[in-house]
Parts: C-alpha cells; sequence; structure tokens
C-alpha cells in the first residue's frame, strides 16, 4: 500500500513508524496559541466522548481523578522516596 | 454519574445558545461568521466504553489481535510487579489510605450507582418533556393560526357581494334624496306663483270694489236735492198713471 507521501506533521500519531517519532514530536506547533489549540482539541475530544452523553457512566470522572492521582503520585516522587523498605533494589 | 448533571447545563447553553442566535438576528447580528442553519445533531446515547471504570474499551481492542483477551491484564500484572520491586510505587501508609477509600467507592458505585443513574434520566426525561410539549403547542397554535388565516382569505373573497350591496343601498338612498328635494322645489315653487295669483286677484277685487264704491259715491253727490225731489214727484205721477190703467185694466 502505497498513499501518497503526506508531511510528517500532518500524520496521525498511531500511523507514525517508530523510528520517526522524535522528528514527528518537533514538527507540532509550540506557539502559546498552538499549545492553547492542542489543550481546547484534546479537552474537547474528551468531553464529547465521556461526559457530553445522554447516560453517561463513571468512567468519565474515574479517569480523570485516577489521572490526578497518578500525576500528584508523580509529582510527590522525591518525597516518597524516602520512605522506601530497602536501599538497593 | 456526575455526566448526567454536567450534561443539564451544557445541554441548556446548547440550546439557549441556538436560540439566542436566533433571537439576536432579528435586532442586531452579533455573529460574522455566516451562520450554519443545520440542526444541531442530537447527543450520543452513550459514552465511550471504559473498563473497569478506569481504562478505555479501545486499548484492549488496541492489544487484542497482537496478545489476545488475556494481553492487557498481563501487561497490567507485569507492570504491578515491576513498580513494586523496584520500588517506583512505595507501600506505605498512604498505601491503607487509598485502599480504605478505593473500597468504599467501589462499594458506594456499585450499590448507589443505578439508583442515581435512573433518577438523572428521570429528570432530564422531564425536562426533555417539557420543551417537547411547548414545542407542541407553538406548533399547534401555529398550524391554527394558518387555518384562520386561510379562513379569512376566504371570507376576502365573499366582500365582493358585500361591495355590491352597499353600493345599491347607497345608489337608493341618493335617488330617494333626489326625489325628494324634487317634491320640495316643486311645491315651494307652486306656493310661490299661488301667491303671485292671490296677490293679484286681491288687487283686482280691491280695485273692482273701490271703483264701484267711488261710482256710487259720485253718483250720490250728484243727484242734488231738488233733482230728488223732481224725480220723486215724476215717480210718483208715473205710478198713479200706472195705477189707472191698470184700474182700467181690472175693470175691463
Amino acid at each position: 500500500m502505497a498513499d501518497r507521501p503526506v508531511p510528517l506533521s500532518d500524520k496521525k500519531l498511531m500511523d507514525v513508524k517508530l523510528g520517526e517519532l522524535p522528528t514527528w514530536a518537533t514538527t507540532g506547533d509550540f506557539t502559546p496559541n498552538g499549545i492553547i489549540s492542542a489543550v481546547r482539541r484534546g479537552h474537547d475530544r474528551f468531553f464529547n466522548k465521556y461526559i457530553n452523553v445522554k447516560k453517561g457512566g463513571i468512567g468519565g470522572v474515574a479517569m480523570l481523578l485516577t489521572g490526578y492521582v497518578i500525576l500528584s503520585y508523580v509529582w510527590e516522587y522525591d518525597h516518597i522516596k524516602h520512605d522506601r523498605w530497602r536501599k538497593y533494589h | 454519574m456526575l455526566s448526567r448533571l454536567v450534561f443539564i447545563p451544557a445541554s441548556a447553553l446548547k440550546s439557549s445558545g441556538s436560540m439566542g442566535a436566533g433571537l439576536v438576528q432579528a435586532s442586531r447580528c452579533l455573529h460574522i461568521s455566516p451562520q450554519n442553519q443545520a440542526p444541531v445533531p442530537p447527543l450520543p446515547e452513550k459514552s465511550g466504553k471504559v473498563r473497569h471504570g478506569i481504562i478505555p474499551e479501545e486499548f484492549f481492542q488496541f492489544l487484542y489481535p497482537k496478545t489476545g483477551v488475556t494481553g492487557p491484564y498481563v501487561l497490567g500484572t507485569g507492570l504491578l510487579l515491576y513498580l513494586l520491586s523496584k520500588e517506583i510505587y512505595v507501600v506505605n501508609h498512604e498505601t491503607v489510605a487509598a485502599a480504605s477509600v478505593g473500597a468504599v467507592l467501589i462499594y458506594a458505585v456499585k450499590k448507589f450507582g443505578p439508583g442515581i443513574a435512573t433518577f438523572a434520566d428521570k429528570l432530564n426525561d422531564e425536562k426533555a418533556a417539557k420543551v417537547q410539549e411547548v414545542k407542541d403547542t407553538a406548533v399547534n397554535s401555529l398550524t391554527q393560526a394558518i387555518e384562520a388565516e386561510k379562513k379569512e382569505q376566504w371570507r376576502v373573497e365573499g366582500r365582493q357581494m358585500l361591495f355590491d350591496a352597499k353600493r345599491n343601498n347607497v345608489a337608493m338612498i341618493l335617488e330617494t334624496n333626489y326625489r325628494e328635494r324634487l317634491h320640495m322645489v316643486t311645491n315651494e315653487v307652486k306656493k310661490r306663483l299661488e301667491y303671485q295669483v292671490q296677490l293679484q286677484n286681491l288687487h283686482h277685487r280691491m280695485e273692482q270694489e273701490y271703483m264701484v264704491d267711488w261710482v256710487e259715491k259720485n253718483v250720490v253727490k250728484s243727484i242734488t236735492p231738488q233733482q230728488e225731489k223732481e224725480s220723486i214727484a215724476k215717480c210718483i205721477a208715473d205710478l198713479k198713471a200706472l195705477a189707472k190703467t191698470t184700474q182700467a185694466k181690472v175693470s175691463l
């Protein structure tokens, strides 16, 4: 399947080959407007898929809370490191 | 569950947004982009599927071709063991707290989830029914207005007959008026002419009488006393003569 050559920046993440991943990451739009619009798009995708529906479930909120828990653990890791049971793993 | 509560203001915002645009357009156009008159697509019925409450179904589908059904679970187990053994995840007092909170949360969701879901759905259905009712009454009243309008249009066609009748009435009134005035005029003229005739008759009569009186007066005046005596004597003499002749006739 030889498709027409598509510029790298237009490819979606799933279509990018593993070797092209670093270059692909740098082709993004990192201006403030670009960042805000990217955040907006991500929010809209999540919102319209899991929350803005007639019969939503626990999934939408639960995923947000889980993400918050994990993120806060990551931020606190330097503090939690001192509670480790063993020094060498 | 929160999604249902979130749905209510979002839908209200959506509906009011579209209505607001429709209302504003009448007086002052705030929107610069061309309006999209297509009806708003309905909300999706169900949210994206989520397994065990926190992992989207797409992840399982992503791994299915390569690892089958148990793939994600094996991945999860391996990941968990790795985090624990390398103590990237440290077991401390917070773990106990997280476990108890998690247990309570899961119990609460499993027990009360469906009940709250049906309650929220009932609220939403009531809202939708109310709005639908408003729309139905509006549609009904508008169709009735259309019917009334059509009836009025039919009535207008009949108005021509009304105008004809009125025109006839007016013509008749004019005719009677004209004739009344004609009568009045003739009467007045006749009265005036008769008056003139009477006046002339009066004049005639008065002149006649006056003249007769005047002639009599003059005649009486002209008879002098002497002439009177003479005429009386003559009359007596005539009468005597007549008497003699008649006497003679009778005796004969």
